[in-house]
């Protein structure tokens, strides 16, 4: 079954959670156990409704301050998708939790509150998205019901968030806009008899309707190489197998590829799936190839197709969202991981600090705090093989590490 | 997914020293062991295998896993709870509701100690309980085993960051995006052998609470708990004392994949030892639980 992940951005009170919620509750997926303790805990803290917000908020902490803190994944499906909800919190000093959730996500969902309409968190939601080239865009103009379901109300909103839209980088980004009220159920799931002006899908009409072939990035077949296999048995005495994932494209048995940092050519002898020989890896597989002549391989390197080489280098300027307490630095070193290459790197200079409000640049610093973003330029240690994030969503991007703590810092896009 | 999966069990073949893969006996940790088959093919599964035995297991489990280690070569270390308790370590509970579960978590830590494994892969999904839910890919403990959830490393795209110091290790969840659908949908595509306690069996039973508990000398039973013989299967596998069955005339897997389909109860809705508080599951990570 096709699987879609969704990001969800909205800020505190915007109703998220209850927007999940009622994803669950009408499509069925929460069970009667969860349901009876969403009435129970309902009951108790003196509601006239039932608050589905409880059914995601996780964490002790969070129900007691009736907030999200992290990103929570959240799982229902129906007879034609399996979906994966990433709930992400949205108050302003958790950018990080967004672009994580983004990165893994195919399609969003931007809740903005009908009575407030588009606010300064609008305008970083829909920042990140946009630089983490999401496909498909919702925004969910929510609790219509406290406006009277008022189409001006809603158009209004519309024309401002479509002015936002003319500052995005990613113009190809597909936006709609649906009205709903979350709480009371109105185009969640089912449509509203209350906004008879709306002629568009539902949430999840929307949802279902989306392609995952649409709803993917396709490139050029890039294969880092994870993990080298040597059984060294009677059966397999010979048998050197690359493992890894197949990224961007498809790559078949004879074809031409070059082995990268040695630049040795060769050609695919055998695709593994398991024990089944196979002649095409597809996209997004993870797979054993051989090949032809005997070249000494080892993790972190990468093949790909002949005259489709990516750019190997060791000095690259990319977009970085600062996810650390602890300032980034011009001259500091750091691991930089990029798929499954690990070398170290220095910052060597700060271009500028971006707002992701659609503001302007900084150009005057020289550090980076959590939740910042800005254009970096690093010097590595060792070539990497890497495409631009534009066009390769995976090979255009890495993730930074702290050498010293081991916590991942921050993650960068390359421009 | 799979091959979501089997791109995370090789990450920790390449990125640790001492991994390990927690074996319970359950449909999630088989499910684990076939994913690892194939990950690593044709060359062996390159870590053992370890389980924490309670000593309150069904008995069918430990059949099936002896077999299936024999079967398929792997190496198996086996650490109980008994010794646990026997050395001083841990305290039976007492009671009516008096379960080995939360014990097994300091057998579990001496274990990674004795070892020296620095990744422990499990078979936790996050659809299972809402602490899950936050759960990261790769999570790291300190050597105290401990969960700091408000402070977990972002996990970006599919990049596993598995840095760590040395004294703490990661958990790794490989099919952390699976629902309880999902595995039993792969082990009928797979063909995966599971425990014949899985499907619809006569067993004796006392209800308690609303749940299906089985008679047995390691569940402690009140005079006045009457005991029936039913048809019920299991739809999680843990310790005899906090896995409730479910009445079910499902005995093959096809209509145990029907039943989960149509089934308006969680899965952890039969676990007891989540009955206990809302903030049950948490608690128990924190203190270094799986």
């Amino acid at each position: 079954m096709e699987v879609l992940k969704i990001a969800t951005a909205g800020s505190v009170d915007d109703g998220k959670s209850t927007l999940i919620g009622r994803l669950l509750y009408d499509t069925k997926s929460l069970t009667t156990d969860k349901l009876e303790a969403i009435e129970r805990t309902s009951k108790k803290n003196g509601y006239d409704y039932l608050d589905f917000s409880l059914a995601t908020d996780g964490l002790v902490a969070e129900r007691e301050q009736g907030i999200t803190i992290d990103v929570a994944h959240i799982y229902f499906s129906t007879d034609t998708k399996s979906y994966i909800i990433a709930d992400t919190p949205g108050h302003v000093e958790y950018t990080r939790n967004m672009v994580t959730g983004a990165s893994t996500s195919q399609a969003a969902i931007i809740l903005i509150d009908a009575r407030k309409g588009v606010i300064e968190q609008t305008h970083r939601h829909f920042f990140i998205n946009n630089l983490l080239r999401i496909k498909d865009v919702v925004v969910a103009i929510n609790k219509m019901d406290l406006v009277d379901f008022s189409e001006d109300q809603y158009n209004e909103i519309k024309a401002d968030f479509q002015k936002l839209m003319q500052k995005r980088e990613y113009q190809e980004q597909q936006i709609s806009f649906i009205p709903v009220s979350a709480l009371q159920g109105d185009n969640v799931v089912h449509k509203s008899v209350r906004t008879p002006w709306y002629n568009g899908p539902t949430l999840l009409q929307h949802l279902e309707a989306l392609d995952n072939k649409d709803i993917y990035n396709v490139g050029t077949p890039r294969f880092p190489i994870q993990y080298v296999i040597r059984p060294k048995t009677e059966a397999h005495h010979d048998f050197r197998g690359f493992a890894g994932k197949v990224y961007g494209g498809e790559l078949n048995v004879g074809d031409e590829v070059v082995a990268l940092p040695s630049q040795t050519r060769s050609k695919i002898k055998e695709i593994w799936f398991y024990d089944q020989q196979c002649g095409t890896a597809s996209r997004r597989s993870s797979v054993t190839i051989t090949l032809e002549d005997e070249i000494n391989l080892s993790r972190g390197d990468m093949l790909v197709k002949v005259g489709d080489l990516p750019m190997v280098d060791k000095r690259f300027t990319a977009t970085v969202s600062w996810m650390d307490s602890q300032d980034l630095t011009v001259g500091n070193r750091y691991i930089v991981q990029h798929g499954v290459n690990k070398v170290l790197g220095k910052v060597e200079t700060i271009h500028h600090k971006i707002e992701p409000d659609y503001s302007g640049v900084d150009p005057n610093v020289s550090t980076l705090g959590m939740n910042d973003i800005a254009e970096v330029s690093f010097r590595l240690n060792k070539p990497i093989f890497f495409d631009r994030f534009k066009e390769h969503r995976t090979n255009g991007s890495f993730i930074i590490i702290d050498s010293q703590t081991n916590n991942t810092v921050g993650a960068g896009f390359i421009g | 997914m799979e091959n979501e999966a089997i791109y995370i069990l090789r990450e920790v073949a390449a990125q640790f020293e001492r991994p390990v893969l927690l074996f319970s006996g359950g449909k999630d940790s088989i499910t684990l062991v076939r994913l690892a088959q194939k990950a690593f093919w044709p060359a062996k599964i390159p870590f053992p295998l370890l389980h924490i035995d309670t000593g309150h297991n069904f008995p069918e489990t430990i059949d099936f896993r002896d077999r299936m280690v024999e079967e398929l070569g792997l190496e198996l270390i086996v650490r109980k709870v008994q010794d646990s308790i026997d050395q001083g370590k841990v305290k039976e509970e007492s009671g009516k509701y008096s379960s080995r579960n939360s014990l097994q978590t300091t057998t579990l830590l001496d274990a990674i100690e004795e070892f020296k494994f620095d990744a422990c892969i499990g078979g936790a999904r996050r659809d299972e309980e809402k602490a899950r839910a936050k759960e990261r890919i790769f999570s790291v403990r300190d050597d105290f085993g401990q969960w700091d959830e408000k402070n977990q490393r972002p996990e970006l795209f599919d990049m596993l960051n598995g840095q760590i110091e040395l004294g703490q290790n990661v958990r790794v969840f490989p099919i952390s995006n699976w629902t309880e659908l999902d595995v039993w949908s792969y082990i009928e595509k797979e063909k995966i052998e599971i425990p014949s306690i899985y499907f619809a069996h006569k067993r004796k039973v006392f209800l308690r609470d609303g749940l299906i508990w089985s008679h047995s000398d390691y569940v402690f039973q009140e005079e006045d708990e009457e005991v029936l013989e039913r048809m019920v299967r299991f739809r999680t596998v843990g310790d005899m004392s906090c896995t409730a069955a479910v009445f079910s005339e499902a005995a093959d897997i096809a209509s145990v994949v029907e039943e989960i389909r149509e089934s308006t109860l969680s899965e952890r809705g039969a676990r007891i030892d989540d009955k206990r508080s809302e903030a049950a599951m948490e608690k128990r990570k924190q203190q270094g639980y799986f």
